[in-house]
């Protein structure tokens, strides 16, 4: 066991873990924040997405110990920035989520996507959204939503 | 319009005050009996006091959903059949899920259950009916009040309005005196022309929570002192514990315990940590010597081999309509003899399979994301050496299910309850890894058709031999009784057996042989292959023909298809873009009736670097009245986009030497969005028919379409799936 000290959605935290556990655990288990959901564990689906120093990132890959003092920043704060509230203003405008259990770490891909490109073509949410995975196949509405984000954004 | 039961005389209501006043209000359904329970003897009648509304003093309305909520809105439509009738103010809705309870077993079955997409087909009348007689009473009360006749009241926005002026009251105010009346016997339900919210786009009620990462799901669910258990499973399926060393495990801080569990077919080694991560590297280290000697090693390679040997021989009889030998008389050169081949399929609902369960002795108390309450909960108590009822079963949001959270021998909960049954009195929370699902069995069976298609000389088949070979996951289940019939497992061939073509002479049999990997129901279940081969091959007959695929199908459907037919002249119309497609494109045509639900769908299909790809799907559906029109297009989006998994290369499951040869998400890949339509378009054919469901209806038709398409684009017609290059 060992001490980290992190910064999750502005809070500096401390936790004591293992140093291998991911990070999306640490959140789970350590911190309650259940927002961020386990899918693979192998970075195939994109539902443990989150916001390691500005960028998406696969929180079941990043063990704790690499963390170091990026800013971590997860579902349950994202609606605090411009982007990340219109995007779940968006989604549920669009009426996107179906099971909804992927859909945290979509949200977090789509802010990051809106955030470097305010402007997103369908190739660009195709690329950026390509590696989250959803079951209930709600990537139609997926599009719709980061578009009229994107709109909503601009005025 | 013709609703499917009347429940208003096996079912009463029963009203009370709620614990913190308002009005709670229960129906109590008088169920029928189901076959199991029959043999058994009667079952005990329970009237637990949970209700199905409680108007709440502070004006909300807070409805019990007797299902699950997988993603298919269900937690979002019956509250608003029981608002529609209640004349609710619907911003003041909260949706409960129920707990496993005999009073929320679905009416018309008689068991709890997710499934089959029965619940608008099944509790539409149900949940109207809650609405209107808890209606009638707060009307009844305010009418006492004002000494006015209750017909001249009226009541809207969960304000009944009385004949004078200024008489109105709101359901929060009239709610405590309401509990005292009696339930009306009868009520009168609305017409449907007067429907306020039946009918109209209604946004799902639990959006907001799963955007904001607040909406709980069982894989969540944190109890004060919980532990965590993961499983290290046989690698070969019914494979047993011989030893076990676990020194290594047991160095680990946080590992709780080490033991072997029972599996329903062989047994396991359970590691119990005090978190996830903890138990999984704990299982990592374990050194087990598993005894599988004289267990089956099914091969992929060699099930084809034995299914094609099988399908050359006449199965078990399910369907002799017509002449046998009727295709004695058509001439070779007007047959198709076609071989089909689809293989295992796994669900992988984006939340692992998960189940927690707390054992006191005497009672236990279990929190799973279950589509088969009725069910696991009695396995659950079976494990325990407990009655069912003293097992509080409660169902959590489930983040997908698409069967899977619906085994018939409950396999999941039972692992979860002998690992509790060892710690008694500490809650803990069973955990499949993703490896785990991909690996643990339980898949849509691999399944091979042999069909061979006489020709008329107008084309149209007049005779049709088919032999269908696949596992059934019914027979020694309690369902076998009655949905196994002749040795045929009629859920694997009820999509040619029970299609809406008029094929005069059609002979359908079935072999079902017994492989050691456990099979399941997977969205649309035998639809998603029999709707496969029959839609790719009546395709194959309209070129055949050089008959347009629409017309051809309309030529072909049984006279009183009325749904099918009006699905598919919708789909003529509306789909307009298949007469102008550019080069490289073809559109792709196939339909289905499913429960009831008729569906009809186009895709443009283009074919660059040889890889395909949808560009765009329009398609129709008949479902009856359209309850939420929003939530059945997110369906049918969604449900083509989920049926299209078994198309891609690496959509599927295979076995080699007994051992399933995927991992993960990067054995077995279902799609993504770059693998997807862009534009899916739903149409609905307007109606006041009764409703029925649309959770499974739009999965089957989609394989087909893309094949079909894939045929018209290369002139092959691929008869093997998943596609080599998709």
């Amino acid at each position: 066991m060992t001490s980290y000290q992190l910064s999750v959605n502005g809070e500096r935290r401390e936790v004591s873990v293992d140093a291998s556990t991911p990070l999306l655990w640490v959140l789970r288990e350590e911190l309650k924040m259940t927002g961020t959901k386990y899918g693979c564990g192998i970075g195939a689906c994109g539902a443990c997405t989150v916001h390691l120093g500005g960028v998406a990132t696969r929180s079941c890959l990043v063990p704790v110990e690499l963390v170091g003092d990026r800013p971590i920043v997860t579902i349950e704060a994202i609606g605090q920035g411009r982007v990340g509230r219109a995007v779940q203003d968006a989604w549920v405008e669009q009426d996107v989520v179906q099971c909804g259990y992927c859909q945290s770490g979509q949200i977090m891909s789509a802010v990051a996507l809106l955030t470097a490109n305010p402007v997103p073509t369908d190739i660009n949410i195709e690329q950026s959204m390509g590696g989250n995975l959803c079951r209930c196949g709600t990537y139609v509405r997926i599009r719709a939503a980061i578009h009229r984000a994107a709109a909503q954004l601009r005025t | 319009m013709r609703l499917p039961r009347d429940l208003t005389r096996r079912s009463f209501l029963r009203v009370s005050a709620g614990a913190a006043g308002g009005m709670l209000v229960s129906l109590h359904v008088d169920l029928p009996t189901f076959p199991s329970q029959r043999r058994q003897g009667p079952q005990a009648k329970t009237y637990p006091p949970d209700a199905f509304i409680h108007i709440r003093a502070d004006g909300q309305i807070v409805i019990t959903v007797n299902r699950v909520e997988l993603g298919q809105a269900v937690a979002t439509a019956l509250p608003m059949i029981l608002a529609e009738e209640l004349d609710a103010d619907w911003s003041q809705i909260v949706a409960e899920l129920a707990p496993a309870a005999d009073i929320y077993k679905d009416p018309v079955y008689g068991f709890q259950n997710t499934g089959g997409s029965a619940t608008i087909a099944n509790s539409f009348q149900q949940y109207r009916e809650l609405g209107a007689r808890t209606r009638a009473m707060l009307v009844a009360t305010a009418a006492d009040r004002w000494q006015v006749a209750p017909a001249s009241c009226r009541t809207e926005s969960s304000v009944v309005y009385g004949p004078g002026k200024n008489q109105s009251a709101r359901y929060a105010e009239l709610a405590d005196d309401a509990a005292k009346m009696t339930v009306p016997d009868r009520v009168v339900l609305k017409d449907p022309s007067k429907f306020r919210l039946i009918g109209t786009s209604v946004r799902r009620l639990d959006s907001r929570v799963k955007c904001d990462g607040s909406q709980q799901f069982g894989l969540d669910l944190d109890l004060p002192g919980m532990l965590v258990a993961v499983v290290a499973r046989p690698p070969l399926f019914g494979g047993r514990v011989k030893t076990v060393d676990d020194t290594e495990t047991r160095k680990l801080a946080g590992v709780r315990d080490v033991f072997e569990i029972p599996l329903v077919n062989g047994s396991a080694v359970a590691v119990v940590a005090d978190r996830f991560w903890t138990a999984k590297q704990g299982r990592d280290r374990l050194a087990i010597d598993w005894d599988l000697t004289g267990i089956e090693r099914p091969d992929t390679a060699e099930l084809w081999s034995r299914f094609a040997a099988l399908a050359g021989t006449a199965g078990n009889v399910a369907l002799n309509r017509g002449d046998e030998h009727a295709l004695d008389q058509i001439p070779q050169a007007r047959r198709i003899v076609a071989e089909y081949r689809l293989p295992y399929v796994a669900h992988t609902p984006m939340e692992p399979l998960n189940a927690t369960i707390r054992f006191d002795g005497d009672r236990a108390e279990a929190w799973v994301g279950s589509q088969f309450p009725t069910y696991d909960q009695a396995a659950v108590a079976q494990v325990l050496g407990l009655k069912p009822e003293d097992v509080a079963f409660h169902i959590q949001f489930a983040g997908g299910g698409f069967g899977r959270r619906q085994s018939f021998d409950s396999n999941v909960p039972r692992e979860a309850a002998a690992i509790a049954k060892r710690l008694r009195g500490i809650p803990v929370k069973l955990v499949w890894t993703r490896e785990d699902d991909v690996r643990g069995g339980y898949y849509r069976p691999m399944f091979l058709h042999r069909a061979e298609v006489g020709i008329g000389p107008d084309g149209m088949p007049v005779a049709w031999k088919h032999v269908t070979v696949g596992q059934s996951y019914l027979v020694g289940t309690p369902f076998e009784s009655f949905l196994v019939k002749n040795g045929v497992d009629f859920d694997t061939v009820g999509g040619i057996t029970a299609s809406r073509y008029a094929i005069p002479n059609l002979h359908v049999s079935a072999h079902h042989p017994q492989v050691s990997v456990p099979p399941a129901q997977w969205r649309s279940v035998g639809y998603t292959h029999t709707a496969f081969v029959l839609e790719t091959l009546v395709d194959e007959l309209a070129t055949r023909a050089q008959a347009d695929p629409i017309a051809y199908r309309l030529r072909l459907l049984q006279r009183d298809a009325s749904r099918l037919r009006a699905a598919l002249e919708l789909l003529d119309r509306v789909s307009d873009w298949r007469r102008h497609l550019p080069p490289g494109h073809a559109a792709g045509i196939a339909c289905v009736e499913y429960e009831g639900t008729a569906v009809a769908l186009a895709v443009d299909l283009t074919l660059e670097n040889r890889r395909s790809r949808v560009r765009r799907a329009t398609v129709t559906v008949h479902c009856g009245v359209a309850v939420n029109p929003l939530s059945i297009e997110s369906q049918f989006q969604g449900g083509l986009i989920f049926g299209m998994t078994q198309l891609f290369p690496k959509g599927a499951i295979t076995l080699k030497d007994g051992r399933v040869e995927q991992r993960n998400f990067d054995g077995f890949v279902p799609p993504y969005m770059g693998d997807t339509p862009a534009a899916i378009d739903v149409h609905i054919v307007p109606s006041s028919e009764r409703p029925t469901g649309c959770g499974e209806p739009p999965v089957p038709v989609i394989s087909p379409a893309v094949v079909n398409a894939l045929a018209r684009l290369t002139g092959t017609r691929y008869r093997t799936l998943p596609l080599a290059s998709f």
